[in-house]
This record gives structure tokens, C-alpha cells and sequence, in this order.
């Protein structure tokens, strides 16, 4: 009775709403999601590698620190850093059923993902007039492959938030919406993970 | 109140907003840091220090934000098991192309 009972009590999220638990004891959702997040650590390390090896094959074209704006990059930088606040803000707020709140984070971290998306466009457009094309050299393919995925990923969060906001507001809801507030929150923080990663080698580490 | 119950209502707050914004402020003032080695002359100490604080940021996000400090081990054991493998499947083969020596 009492393996029953720890079980049961297991089966809960970090934020206290009920999921479907595995034989484990654990939320077989949110036990979905860590795999695939490990499985994505593979896939942006695959390209992070690729740029790396790659970085310094300029054949012609401008090599990356002539083309890249530190300062720009810092802002966006922060502002994808900040966006993970409001998104564990969101999930705390789902989680104490407070719906406004949940909408208002939820909002605001569209926002910010859009804002650090649309620097993210504004970066490509302002290379591609330097002269760095997709397939300029390796470096720029790689640099495109890397930095496209992960605004890609972003995007993708963005959509998935904006469709929560609109879910919450209707009211209906199957199943636990503040467990699946804390999935897109899980998946929205491994962006911003990335991005870390991305920052500090590929643009603040010289060639 | 039983033990178990005990663990989920640990489990269930990891932490307050007020820490959240904390951990916030933290992680802007590494970040503002990273960004001054651009700036500034580290030296020798540049490379390791920018590497030291990006995993600090990663951690901390992980740990903090993803709540994997407060959750069941077994997501941890997931996520890092990925990382890992991906961290040496990745070195290995910058290795073979002789990454490190250049």
C-alpha cells in the first residue's frame, strides 16, 4: 500500500498537476519529452561540430568577424535569456490555475522570441549584403545550417505558445494544461540552452 | 503528513518567482560578462573562462528553470545521458579530423 501511495504521489509534475505516470511512478509525458530533448542534444551537437570544423574555410567571401555584430547579438542574446524567465513565470502561474497570468507570460514570451527571431532575420539580411550567401563558403553554409535550425526551433516554440494562449483562453482543455504549459516551457528552455551554447562558440569565440 | 507526501510538496514548488528573477539576474550578469571578454584582454584565461561561464548559464538553466534539480533523477539521467553522448561522439570526431591540434 505504501509503494501505492509514493507511486501515486510520484505521478505528479514538478508543479503539482496530475499526469498519466509510467510503472515508474513518472509522468510518462514528461519522461517523452527528456528523451527527446537528449535526443535534440545530438542533433544541434552534430552542427555545432559541422561549424566548427568548418569556421575557419573561407574561400571567398568575408570570414565571420567581418561579418559579425557582437553588441546586436548580445542584445538578442539577453533578450532569448529573459524569455526564459517569463516562460517558468508562465508554468508557475498555470501551475496555481491562475489563468490571466498564465495568458500574460505566455504572451510575453512570444513576444520575445519574436523580437530575438526578428534580430535573427535582420542578422541574415544585413550578412547576405555583405556578400555571405548560403553557399559562400563552408564557413557560411555551416554558420546558415546552425543558426537557421535553432531560429527554426524558436519559431516553432513561438507557434506553440501562441496556440496555448488561445487554448487557454477558450477554457477547454483535455487533460492537464498545466503539465503541458510545463512541456512546452521544457522545450522552450532547451532553445534558450542552445542559444548558450551557440553565443559563446560561435560568436565570441574567434577563428 | 508522510514522506512521500513530503517529496511532493517539495516537488511541487522548486522554487518561488522571486527566485526565479534571481536566477534571472544571474544569468544576465554572466551573460554581461561573456560579452566583456570580447572587449577586453583576458589573456590565456579568455577561453577557459568563457567556457566556465557557459556551462555555469547551462546548469543553471537546466537545473533551475527545467526544474531538473528538483525532479525525478531519471530525468536528469535522460538528458544528460544524451548530452554526454553527444559531447563525446562529436569530440571524437572533431578528433579525427585533428580539431584540437589546430
Amino acid at each position: 500500500m505504501a509503494d501505492l501511495a509514493v507511486d501515486k504521489d510520484m505521478s505528479h509534475s514538478a508543479h503539482g498537476s496530475s499526469t498519466h505516470g509510467s510503472s515508474a511512478g513518472i509522468s510518462n509525458v514528461k519522461l517523452g519529452m527528456w528523451l527527446f530533448l537528449g535526443s535534440e542534444c545530438l542533433l544541434f551537437g552534430g552542427l555545432i561540430s559541422t561549424y566548427m570544423l568548418y569556421r575557419g574555410r573561407v574561400s571567398q567571401g568575408p570570414t565571420p568577424s567581418q561579418v559579425f555584430d557582437i553588441p546586436f547579438t548580445s542584445v538578442s542574446s539577453f533578450v532569448l535569456l529573459m524569455s526564459s524567465l517569463t516562460m517558468v513565470l508562465a508554468v508557475s502561474s498555470a501551475a496555481k490555475k491562475d489563468d490571466r497570468g498564465t495568458t500574460l507570460w505566455l504572451t510575453v514570451t512570444a513576444l520575445l522570441g519574436a523580437t530575438f527571431v526578428g534580430g535573427q532575420v535582420y542578422e541574415f539580411t544585413a550578412f547576405k549584403s555583405e556578400g555571405l550567401g548560403f553557399g559562400t563558403s563552408l564557413f557560411s553554409s555551416s554558420f546558415y545550417a546552425l543558426t537557421g535550425f535553432h531560429g527554426v526551433h524558436v519559431t516553432v516554440g513561438i507557434i506553440m505558445l501562441m496556440a496555448m494562449v488561445g487554448i487557454v483562453q477558450r477554457g477547454e482543455f483535455p487533460g492537464s494544461k498545466a503539465e503541458t504549459i510545463e512541456m512546452i516551457g521544457l522545450y522552450w528552455h532547451f532553445v534558450d540552452i542552445v542559444w548558450i551554447v551557440i553565443f559563446t562558440l560561435i560568436y565570441l569565440i574567434p577563428v | 503528513m508522510n514522506t512521500a507526501q513530503v517529496h511532493s510538496k517539495e516537488t511541487e514548488h522548486g522554487m518561488s518567482n522571486v527566485g526565479y528573477v534571481r536566477i534571472a539576474l544571474i544569468l544576465g550578469i554572466i551573460t554581461a560578462l561573456e560579452v566583456s571578454t570580447y572587449y577586453v584582454d583576458f589573456g590565456p584565461l579568455f577561453l577557459p573562462a568563457l567556457l566556465i561561464m557557459m556551462s555555469i548559464k547551462f546548469v543553471m538553466v537546466v537545473s533551475y528553470f527545467m526544474h531538473l534539480k528538483f525532479d525525478n533523477k531519471l530525468f536528469s539521467m535522460m538528458f544528460y545521458a544524451g548530452l554526454i553522448l553527444a559531447i563525446g561522439v562529436y569530440s571524437a570526431a572533431l578528433a579525427t579530423f585533428k580539431f584540437f591540434l589546430s
